[in-house]
């Protein structure tokens, strides 16, 4: 267990709304290993966010609430901690980089303020010394350290996200949290982002947990990964598990709306249907309104935990007894 | 060294967008002189001889070149009189609505960011207060208190504040959802950190505009108070005060009333005008 930074164990959290309660986040177990990164890729509405903000206690209450579940954050259980010591975690053990970073920046402070505020709460250093790293932060971020006078809207897209990131790992933190860092940003300014990451990362050896929809981010960032859908983690395992041994039908159609950049007038083949209304989840197994191999036992019986590997599970009735399902499956080019 | 710097050129940031506003510019001139006058008011005119010493027979004299905006029923020089009222005026004015921001902001912008119950408790007590009418409330208070200058204060600020808790309420509710402020938390800040340098300088610009007209409002609402006695005590000179006195010789001596007139409309302008400056030289984004 000691390798483990963050385990979530069997969360479920709940919205209250006006038309009853909606299961967000339905028994979700991950664990990220310290100094990897976890990549978790669902759709919109899949409560991956959910879950990013219930490790830092952050779910907004009303209307949300964690039913129950364990989230342990290097090695402590952090359930019962009062919000001063939960203040302590955020920024300093657990940080968070925003999905928007034109919204996630404060536009009357000075980017230099806002690196400093983290640095400020959890290294108690004066504002002139936190000023002093905030500028150091910049640099590490690739922008010059004397623009931290500046206010956001001087920054172009890119760039704010940077800063985002400095902020983010501005009090070396020990897990950092992406939630769809570069979904914002063009292409070219992704890849700079990614890379930047990585990078960082690698230097400090923080873990990661990244939120995505994107399968190529995750291919190029993630060492494992965790499909979510309709709450659940229904395909989890090491990169070249998901990804050469693609099982769960969801995960293959997936794959399937990728370009294919082999024969690029190839037409797309998009998973049918749409996301299912979270209030209203399909009984038995929840993809299957929109799975390809969908029998009539899907519709009644919840799949369970199948593991292939020490690393790979996925739940599928396909792969338990006594159904008779087949699934092409097949694997992917990382 | 260099937070000093850089705090400074906070200030200077604002200023130079402030200058770039003519208007604004002009505001803050004409504040700047009748500030300046305030102060030295004594030196101008003295007060027992000139602004409250009666003098029957120079009673209602036209502006000429000793009494430059006349003399009143009584015989006092008019211009002595609202160099002085300067003083009450401007001090009642901004000191009332500081009152009137920092108790009802603050009150507003806890109930915005709270939420639920301490909301409701604190819009309802708002509400109370505005169910009275402002003008009704400030004599009720200026009566239980006593008149003096202090409590005229105090009665004209909490007779304003349910608009100021108001205003800053609804736009904490807007910023508060917005992306920026879950960043704060997510960086371990604390409630009252995120209250003061995230919502509360993003919630500024509808309250300044309105603290300038508040001011405005204030300097009248004193000038109701002492026409009614409640307020300044004659013979010292308030605006308001000259204003309602000189009301029965408006017709055969209108400059009784044109210069006290003039003075609250000209400190209202110029103080909109700074306002409207202030508001646009605060948001960075405006650059």
């Amino acid at each position: 267990m000691d390798n483990i930074q963050v385990s979530v164990e069997n969360l479920v959290v709940e919205y209250k709304t006006e038309h009853g309660n909606v299961q967000a986040v339905n028994g979700v177990n991950i664990q990220v290993k310290k100094g990897k990164t976890l990549g978790i890729v669902g759709e919109t509405g899949a409560g991956k966010t959910t879950t990013a903000l219930a490790v830092l206690r952050l779910i907004p209450n009303p209307p949300g609430i964690v039913k129950s579940g364990k989230i342990i954050v290097d090695g402590e259980d952090i359930s019962g901690k009062s919000e001063f010591e939960m203040n302590k975690i955020r920024g300093g053990i657990v940080s968070m980089i925003f999905q928007d970073p034109m919204t996630s920046l404060n536009p009357v402070l000075t980017v230099g303020d806002q690196i400093a505020e983290s640095i400020g709460i959890h290294q108690g250093l004066s504002r002139k010394e936190a000023m002093k790293k905030a500028e150091e932060m910049l640099e590490m971020v690739g922008i010059p350290g004397y623009r931290s006078g500046e206010y956001p809207h001087q920054f172009s897209g890119g760039m704010k996200q940077r800063v985002g990131i400095a902020i983010a790992l501005s009090c070396n933190p020990q897990l950092l949290i992406a939630d769809e860092p570069t979904t914002a940003l063009d292409v070219t300014i992704q890849a700079q982002v990614l890379q930047l990451m990585k990078s960082l990362r690698d230097q400090y050896g923080t873990s990661m947990i990244m939120i995505t929809h994107d399968l190529g981010i995750v291919a190029e960032v993630c060492d494992d990964v965790a499909i979510m859908y309709g709450g659940r983690i229904i395909e989890q395992g090491t990169l070249e598990d998901i990804f050469k041994k693609t099982k769960h039908p969801y995960t293959e159609g997936l794959f399937n709306s990728l370009p294919n950049l082999a024969n690029r007038t190839e037409k797309l083949k998009p998973i049918r249907g749409l996301m299912p209304d979270p209030a209203r989840l399909p009984s038995g197994c929840v993809f299957h309104p929109r799975c390809l191999y969908a029998q009539e036992i899907c519709q009644s019986r919840v799949p369970q935990r199948t593991d292939f590997s020490d690393t790979h599970m996925v739940c599928c009735l396909a792969y338990e007894e006594g159904t008779n399902i087949e699934v092409k499956g097949g694997g992917r080019i990382v | 060294m260099e937070s000093t710097y850089k705090k400074k050129s906070q200030i200077a940031d604002v200023w130079s967008r402030f200058k770039r506003n003519k208007m604004a510019l002009a505001g803050l001139i004409v504040l700047v002189v009748m500030i300046i006058l305030a102060i030295f008011a004594d030196v101008i005119a003295d007060f027992e001889t000139e602004v409250i010493r009666q003098n029957i027979p120079n009673r209602l004299q036209t502006p000429c070149a000793q009494h430059w905006f006349g003399t009143d029923e009584f015989g006092r020089d008019i211009f002595a009189r609202i160099v002085h009222g300067t003083r009450i005026s401007l001090q009642v004015g901004v000191i009332s609505v500081g009152i009137a921001l920092i108790v009802g902001g603050f009150l507003g912008a806890i109930a915005g960011f709270y939420g639920g119950a301490i909301d409701n408790v604190i819009m309802r007590i708002m509400d109370v207060f505005l169910a009275v009418p402002g003008m009704l409330l400030a004599i009720a208070i200026v009566a239980a208190l006593g008149s003096s200058m202090t409590n005229l204060m105090v009665a004209v600020g909490i007779s304003s504040m349910p608009s100021y808790a108001r205003i800053l309420r609804a736009s904490v509710l807007s910023v508060k959802d917005m992306e920026f402020v879950e960043a704060s938390r997510a960086i371990g800040a604390k409630n009252m950190t995120i209250i003061m340098s995230h919502i509360i300088p993003n919630s500024l610009a509808p309250v300044i505009v309105q603290s300038t007209l508040g001011v405005a409002g204030a300097i009248l609402a004193t000038a109701a108070l002492s026409f009614i006695g409640l307020g300044i005590q004659p013979p010292n000179p308030e605006w308001g005060a000259m204003l309602s006195s000189g009301r029965a010789f408006m017709r055969d001596h209108p400059h009784v009333v044109l210069f006290p007139g003039l003075s609250i409309m000209l400190t209202i302008l110029v103080l909109n005008m700074i306002g409207d400056g202030l508001r646009d030289a605060l948001d960075p984004r405006l650059k």
